[in-house]
C-alpha cells in the first residue's frame, strides 16, 4: 500500500504540471519560515548571545558563516543526486532543480569564503589562511564555477541536462576525497601559533541562536531554489496549455 | 577484440608521436621557466631537502597531463571513428579503458619514468628521487583516469581546454597533496607507506568508476555533433 503510493508519488515527480501545483503553497511556507527565523535568529544572536570570552564579539560571524557553509555543501550534494536520478530515470525535474541549485550554491559558498575572511581577519589576524576547511570551500566553489561554464558552453537543452548531471555527480563522488586529502594536508602544513583548534564548549545561549539560523538558511535555500524551479518550469512548458491557462487565471495548473 | 583494440590504440600511439612528444617538450620547459625565474628556490647542494621542489614537480606534472588531455579523443572524434568504435564495440567499456590506458602509458608513465630527471633539475635531494618515480607511478594513472571523464564531455567544444581545466583541476587535487607529500615525507626520511596506501587508492577508485563516467560522458557528447 504504502509501496504502491510512494511509487505513484515518485512518478508524479516527475511530472513538471503536478510539480508546480504542488509546491504553490510549499514557496509560501519555507518564504514565511525563513524569514520568521532568520530575523529571529539574527536579533537573537547578534543581540542577546552572550559575547565569546575569548573573541569577544567578533564570534557572531558564526551565525552567518556555519548556516552558509554548511548549505554551500549541502546545495553542491543536492545537485549531485539529482544528477543521479535524473541521469538513471531521465527526469525533466531533475535538470531544472540543477539549473536552481547552481547559482545559488555559488553565491552561498562565496558568503561562506567572505565571511569566514571577514571572521579570520580579528582571531587569525589575517584575511586569508590557507587553512584545510578554507581550501576544501575554495575547491567547492570552484567545483560550482565548472559546472557553470559547462552550462554556459553547451547550447542545446537536453545535452547540457546530461552533462551537468554527470559533472555534478563525479564532484559529488569527489568531495569526501578533497575533504580528507585537504585535512591530510593541513594538518602538516597549518602554523600551530593561533587557530581555533580549542574552542571553548559553546553554552547553550550560543548555539540555540546557531541552530534557528541554520534552519532559517535552509529554508531561505527552499524558498529560492522552488521559485527559480518554478519560473524555469514556466519557461520551459511555456507553450503547454495547462501555463496559459494558470497565467490567464482560467485555471489551476 | 581486446587485442584489436590495443594493437590499433599502439599504432596510433606510435603514428602520432608529436601527441607523447609535445607535452613532455612543455613539461622540460616550463620546469626551466620555474628555476630561471625562481633561482633561490632552488638548491643545488643535492643532499639539502628542498621545500618548494615537490609541489612545483607535481603541479607542473598537472598542468602537462591537463596539456595533454585536450586532445584525447579529439582527433577519433572529428573523423567519426569513436562513434564506430563505441556502437561495434561489444564492450564499449573496455574499449574506453584501453583508450585511457594508452593515454596513460604516453604521459603519466613516462613523466614517472622523468621524474627523478625533474627532481635534480628542480634540486631535490637524492634520497628522494626514487620515490618521486613512484609517487608519479602510482598518482598519474587517476589524473589521466578523471581527466578522460573531462576530456569526453567537452571534446565536442570548439575551445574546451578552459572548461576542461575548470572542470578537471580540483578533482586533480587529492592526488597533488598526496604526491608532494611523498617526495616531501622521502626527502625529511619519513615513511612514504602512507602515501603510497593514498595514491594507490585515490587511482583505484578512479580506476572502478571512471571509465563509466567517460563512456556516459562520450555519449553525449557524440549526441552534441
Amino acid at each position: 500500500m504504502l509501496g504502491a503510493s510512494l511509487k505513484r508519488l515518485w512518478h508524479k515527480l516527475g511530472s513538471p504540471r503536478w510539480f508546480f501545483s504542488l509546491t504553490t503553497r510549499w514557496v509560501t511556507f519555507f518564504g514565511w519560515s525563513a524569514a520568521v527565523l532568520l530575523l529571529w535568529g539574527a536579533i537573537w544572536g547578534l543581540a542577546y548571545a552572550p559575547a565569546d570570552y575569548q573573541q569577544g564579539n567578533s564570534f557572531r560571524i558564526m551565525y552567518v558563516h556555519v548556516p552558509a557553509a554548511m548549505l554551500a555543501q549541502s546545495l553542491y550534494i543536492g545537485m549531485g543526486v539529482a544528477g543521479f536520478i535524473g541521469l538513471v530515470w531521465r527526469m525533466k525535474l531533475t535538470d531544472v532543480a540543477i539549473s536552481a541549485c547552481l547559482p545559488l550554491g555559488m553565491v552561498i559558498t562565496a558568503l561562506a569564503l567572505f565571511s569566514g575572511s571577514v571572521w579570520g581577519r580579528p582571531t587569525w589576524v589575517s584575511w586569508w589562511e590557507w587553512d584545510g576547511r578554507t581550501v576544501s570551500t575554495l575547491v567547492l566553489f570552484f567545483l560550482y564555477v565548472g559546472i557553470y561554464a559547462l552550462r554556459e558552453a553547451i547550447a542545446e537543452a537536453k545535452l547540457r541536462a546530461r552533462a551537468s548531471a554527470l559533472i555534478a555527480m563525479v564532484g559529488t563522488v569527489n568531495i569526501p576525497i578533497i575533504k580528507y586529502s585537504v585535512e591530510w594536508w593541513n594538518t602538516l602544513h597549518q602554523p600551530a601559533s593561533f587557530g581555533l583548534t580549542q574552542k571553548p564548549a559553546m553554552p547553550s545561549e550560543m548555539w540555540l541562536p546557531l541552530l534557528v539560523m541554520v534552519l532559517g538558511f535552509y529554508c531561505f535555500a527552499g524558498f529560492i531554489v522552488l521559485l527559480r524551479m518554478r519560473s524555469e518550469i514556466l519557461q520551459r512548458e511555456m507553450n503547454a496549455r495547462w501555463v496559459g491557462d494558470w497565467i490567464t487565471g482560467r485555471g489551476a495548473p | 577484440m581486446i587485442r584489436g583494440a590495443l594493437v590499433r590504440e599502439w599504432q596510433v600511439l606510435l603514428r602520432a608521436k608529436g601527441a607523447v612528444i609535445n607535452p613532455l617538450a612543455f613539461l622540460l620547459l616550463t620546469t626551466m621557466l620555474f628555476v630561471i625565474a625562481a633561482p633561490d628556490a632552488i638548491t643545488t647542494a643535492t643532499d639539502e631537502a628542498s621545500a618548494v621542489a615537490p609541489g612545483v614537480l607535481w603541479t607542473l606534472v598537472l598542468l602537462t597531463q591537463l596539456l595533454a588531455l585536450d586532445s584525447m579523443y579529439r582527433r577519433d572524434f572529428d573523423s567519426g571513428v569513436l562513434e564506430q568504435t563505441l556502437v561495434s564495440a561489444q564492450v564499449p567499456f573496455v574499449t574506453v579503458l584501453i583508450r585511457i590506458f594508452m593515454q596513460w602509458l604516453s604521459t603519466g608513465f613516462i613523466m614517472a619514468c622523468l621524474g627523478p630527471v625533474l627532481g635534480v633539475m628542480l634540486g631535490l635531494s637524492s634520497q628522494a628521487l626514487p620515490a618521486t618515480a613512484l609517487a608519479l607511478l602510482l598518482g598519474t594513472p587517476a589524473l589521466s583516469l578523471l581527466g578522460s571523464v573531462g576530456a569526453s564531455v567537452t571534446v565536442g567544444f570548439n575551445r574546451g581546454g578552459v572548461i576542461l581545466a575548470l572542470l578537471v583541476l580540483p578533482l586533480f587535487l587529492p592526488t597533488l597533496v598526496f604526491g608532494a607529500d611523498m617526495v616531501m615525507a622521502a626527502q625529511a626520511g619519513r615513511s612514504v607507506m602512507p602515501q603510497v596506501y593514498a595514491l594507490s587508492l585515490i587511482s583505484l577508485v578512479a580506476l572502478a568508476l571512471a571509465p563509466f563516467a567517460t563512456l556516459a560522458g562520450l555519449k553525449i557528447s557524440l549526441e552534441m555533433q
